[in-house]
Parts: structure tokens; sequence; C-alpha cells
């Protein structure tokens, strides 16, 4: 069903694509972006219309430009320090942008990253809820989910590990006060929460993709307009970029195969 | 000034079952994993580990020596999680603490500072606030009348962090790019262990490195246990990087009785340097088996 559009583009780019769309109108802020997707989308951004983005090395400095994904150390322009206990400060100042990874999504958008089934003896433990708790009550985040699927997308996570719109509404006015999330970018299309109970609503299939595809694959009622637009095709420019640039070893293939 | 120098087994000494241990570093990246593996060959039992999560809260559940674990991720970095915690967790066998990755911090931040919490918005609306009921909120007493986190002071009674260079007094250098939160594990706890790749002379420490690099000051420290290799199988860098050969193979053995029996035999049953010598042996052992299939 991910057979390449017309003009040869693939699907990981389109996803690529739809991550960079999640900075766009950031100013000067820290982009962090797990997952290969979100770490071109990132770039891309920055070397488009994102021009003010502060991109990480991944490990604990900031780093200049957009290298391209693997970039040896050596070849990076490093431009600040920025180690873990660092990171905090930011993170509590707001100035920062995020695409995590989820294993489950829910219909309000909590996030679980934590352990899948019963607390005390999980079916699955997983990582750990890391730093989701904090980021989503302190800046911008938005998820990067590469297999849709009813196990992913769930009417109510395991464990609220990166917390959703009805859980901060419920925990009252200092979770609300910073707490947005942007979008959901899945490797079958791209949703919001702009709905009047901020309910997870589709905002663009990805080619190759049909409404019905998504809504089989999704465990919950997605908010479905009546008009589902494609997600935008990537300009010359950004195949180019990703392509001879970034990612010449065509890494977003093997995330979201074709 | 103190000669604070210890062997692991002082070190062993100095600890006894039931404390709440810190333990540095973070993921698979400079933990004290010599002192990990001595506590590991140690009688000491039901000890709380508080910990940034890598192989050393793994190998701790597996050889049963943890009651209760309080974290934020327990992550082998290029391997999403750690077998032996997971099974740990899933078997229900060890009481679980995990809390978002920066009440973590202010937690040892208050415990450094001798004040009961601090106040972060982060874990509100989170299930950290559901699976620790123990953990409360608290109000702003300015106008703002903000509703709060109060995550509680982490005292520890020990913690060990592990360094590039340190000298005989307990001053420690780390030269990586990422001192972690090892000085505030450090501030959190009642006996405070460093080991160290290597100990130098005092004033070798500043021509090796930047000011900066000198962050674990002697004001920190009980005792210095001079351990090369002492991170392995972590990142130590620019001592070593992460032994990715050596993570795979304990991980492979994790996910069998027997293997993980033969795994503990050869590698956790002798002292530190029966384990140097035979991660050494393990890796030439790896580099010839690849050599021999690039020939085939």
């Amino acid at each position: 069903m991910s057979e390449s559009t017309p003009t040869g583009v693939t699907r990981a780019e389109y996803c690529a694509v739809a991550c960079a769309e999640v900075f766009r109108g950031d100013g000067e802020v820290m982009a962090s972006a797990f997952g290969t997707a979100p770490a071109l989308g990132a770039r891309l951004a920055r070397l488009t219309f994102a021009p003010d983005l502060v991109l990480t090395d991944g490990d604990a400095a900031l780093v200049d430009g957009a290298p391209p994904l693997g970039a040896p150390p050596a070849s990076l322009v490093l431009e600040s320090h920025m180690p873990y206990r660092r990171v905090f400060d930011v993170v509590w100042s707001g100035r920062r942008d995020l695409i995590m990874m989820a294993s489950q999504i829910d219909r309000t958008g909590n996030q679980n990253i934590s352990a899948i089934g019963p607390w005390d003896r999980p079916k699955a433990q997983l990582v750990g809820v890391r730093g989701a708790p904090g980021n989503t009550v302190n800046h911008s985040t938005s998820y990067w989910v590469p297999n849709h699927s009813t196990r992913s997308f769930v009417e109510q996570v395991d464990v609220v590990s990166g917390v959703g719109y009805a859980r901060a509404e419920a925990a009252g006015p200092s979770a609300t006060r910073f707490h947005e999330i942007r979008y959901v970018v899945s490797n079958l299309g791209v949703f919001d929460f702009a709905t009047p109970d901020h309910s997870m609503r589709l905002v663009s299939v990805h080619p190759g993709v049909s409404v019905n595809d998504v809504v089989a694959a999704t465990g919950f009622a997605l908010v479905l307009p009546d008009e589902v637009p494609e997600t935008r095709v990537p300009t010359p420019e950004e195949l180019e970029l990703l392509r001879t640039v970034l990612d010449p070893r065509g890494l977003r293939e093997r995330e979201v195969p074709a | 000034m103190a000669d604070k120098r210890l062997t692991l087994d002082e070190f062993i000494a100095g600890l006894s079952s039931g404390m709440t241990i810190g333990i540095g570093g973070w993921g698979s990246r400079r933990k004290p994993m010599a002192a990990v593996r001595a506590i590991l060959r140690s009688d000491l039992t039901d000890l709380t580990v508080v910990s940034y999560g890598g192989p050393d809260v793994g190998l701790l559940c597996a050889a049963g020596k943890v009651a209760k674990a309080v974290y934020s991720f327990v992550t082998l970095d290029s391997i999403p999680t750690d077998p032996h915690f997971k099974a740990a967790r899933q078997a229900g066998a060890i009481e679980a603490m995990e809390v978002d990755e920066g009440m973590f911090y202010l937690g040892l931040l208050a415990a450094s500072q001798r004040v009961p919490f601090l106040p972060t918005r982060s874990g509100l609306g989170s299930d950290v606030l559901t699976v620790n009921p123990s953990l409360r909120t608290v109000r702003s007493p300015y106008d703002d009348g903000e509703e709060l986190v109060a995550m509680p002071a982490l005292r520890l009674d020990a913690a060990v962090v592990h360094v590039n260079r340190a000298d005989a007094a307990g001053s420690g250098q780390i030269l990586g790019p990422d001192p972690f939160f090892d000085e505030l594990f450090l501030g959190a706890a009642d006996r405070r262990f460093v080991t160290t790749e290597r100990l130098v002379p005092t004033d070798e420490l500043a021509t090796g490195g930047p000011l900066q690099s000198l962050c674990i000051s002697r004001l920190l420290t009980d005792g210095v246990i001079e351990t090369p290799g002492g991170a392995h199988f972590t990142a130590c860098v620019p001592d070593y990087g992460r032994d990715e050969g050596f993570q795979k193979e304990y991980v492979a053995a994790a996910g069998d009785p027997e293997a993980w029996a033969a795994f503990r035999e050869r590698f956790l049953a002798v002292d530190e340097d029966g384990y140097q010598a035979a991660t050494r042996e393990a890796a030439e052992q790896r580099a010839a088996a690849k050599a021999a299939k690039e020939g085939a």
C-alpha cells in the first residue's frame, strides 16, 4: 500500500517532511527529535523554513547547521555545551520543541513508553517514563509512530508517561499552562488535537494511504473531517537535501519501508 | 590531606544490606561497574538502587540484590532496554519507583541541599503520581497559587560514581563531555565513593584537562578506588567507548538460563582482575570469529 507516487517520493520522505512541519514557526528553540524521520525533519526545517532552530549532537553539545545523519563527531561544528543537567534548564524554560516516540498513544494524546499491562507486574516493562512527564507540561511535544496499528493507537494508554489534553486539564492550570501536543506523525498520516474536546483528529493521509486504512489501524474513533487532504509533497529542494545531503545512505527507508 | 584510597573489598565493607545506594553515570555510560561487580560478589542484599539506570540495575536485579529500584529509565543506549531489569519487573520481583528524569534530578538536588523537597511542574497529570501514591503536590505560598509536584529528597545511604582521573584525597576529574549527575549523587549520600580509571598526583589533574573537568571536589568524597577499566562494558570516553560486542553478549546470555549461568561463571564469579582478563579474551575471540567469517 506504500507504492511511490508518480514523482517517486517515498513514504519515508513524506514522513520526514511531515516531521519537519512540526517545527514550522519555531524561533530560537532547541529541537530534539527521536527516530530517523524526526531527526531528518528537524534538520530539514533548520535548513529551510526554521533557520533559527538549535540542533543537538545527540550527546552533550549544540551544533551549528544541520549535519547529515551519522556524521562523524569530528566533522561537527559545536556551538555550546549542553550536558543533561543543562538540558533540564532548557526543558523547564520552555525553549524546546520535541518529537518523541510512543509505544502507545491514545485519543487525547497520552503517550506510554513505561510499561504494558498492570503496574505491579507488567506484561512488558519498556524503557521507563524518561523525561516524558516533564517535557509535555513544559514545552511543545509531538510524537512519531513508525508502526501505526491498533496496538500503538489505543483508546487509553496503560501508563501515562507523556501527558495528553484530558489528563493535563484534570490536573489543573499548572499542568495546562505550557502544555501543547502539536502533532502526531505516523507512517500512515498526520494527526492533531484541534477539536473542541481535544480528541485526536486526522489532518492528512500520506499518498498511497486511504482514510479507511487509517481508521482500520486505529484503536479508537478518530475525528474525521469531511475532506482529508494528502500530506504535502516535498519540494524539490527538500528532496535534494534529504537524498544527497542529510541521508545519502537511505536510513529513512529502513525505518519506513517503501 | 587525608589519604582516601581504598580497595574494592574496603568499599564493600562500608556498605550493609538494606541500604539505599545511588549509582552514578547514565544508561550505559560511565557506570561504576567494577563497584557493581564487587557488590555482585558480596553477600549484600535487600538494596534500594537509585540510578539513571543501565546494566548496573540489570546485573544487580539478576543477582537478586535489589528490593527496590528508583529510576526514570533503564536502558543500554544502543539496545533500548536491559533484559534482567525487564524480567525482574515482569516477575513482580522488585518494587519500582519510576519518576520523570527531571524529578529524579531534583530529588538528588534536594537531598544535596538538605531540604525535604523541591517543587516542579514535571509529573503533573502523568501516572508518575498514581503509581507512586506517596508523592505529594504543594501549593505556592505566593499570589500565583500554582500547584506543583513536591519532589521528595532522594537521600542515599551510600553513592558510588566512576571518573576518569582522581587523586588520593578524593578530587575527581571527568574528561568526557557530560558529568551527568554524579556530583549530586555524592552530595545526596552519607558514604561517598569514587572509582577512577587512574589515580594521579594532584598536580596532574589540572594539567590533564580544562578546569571544568575537575567537577568532583574532595568535599564530596570519603573513599577513592583505582579501577582501570572500571566502567567496562559501559562507555568511559575518552579512555574507551562502550564495548558493544560484549554488551550484545550480555543481552544474548540473559535470554537463556544456561547461557546466563555460563556468562556468570566466566565473567562474574571472578575478581575484578579476572573479569578484565576474561573480557579481553572474549574480545579477542569475537575478533577472531569475525575474521574467520569474513575469510570464509
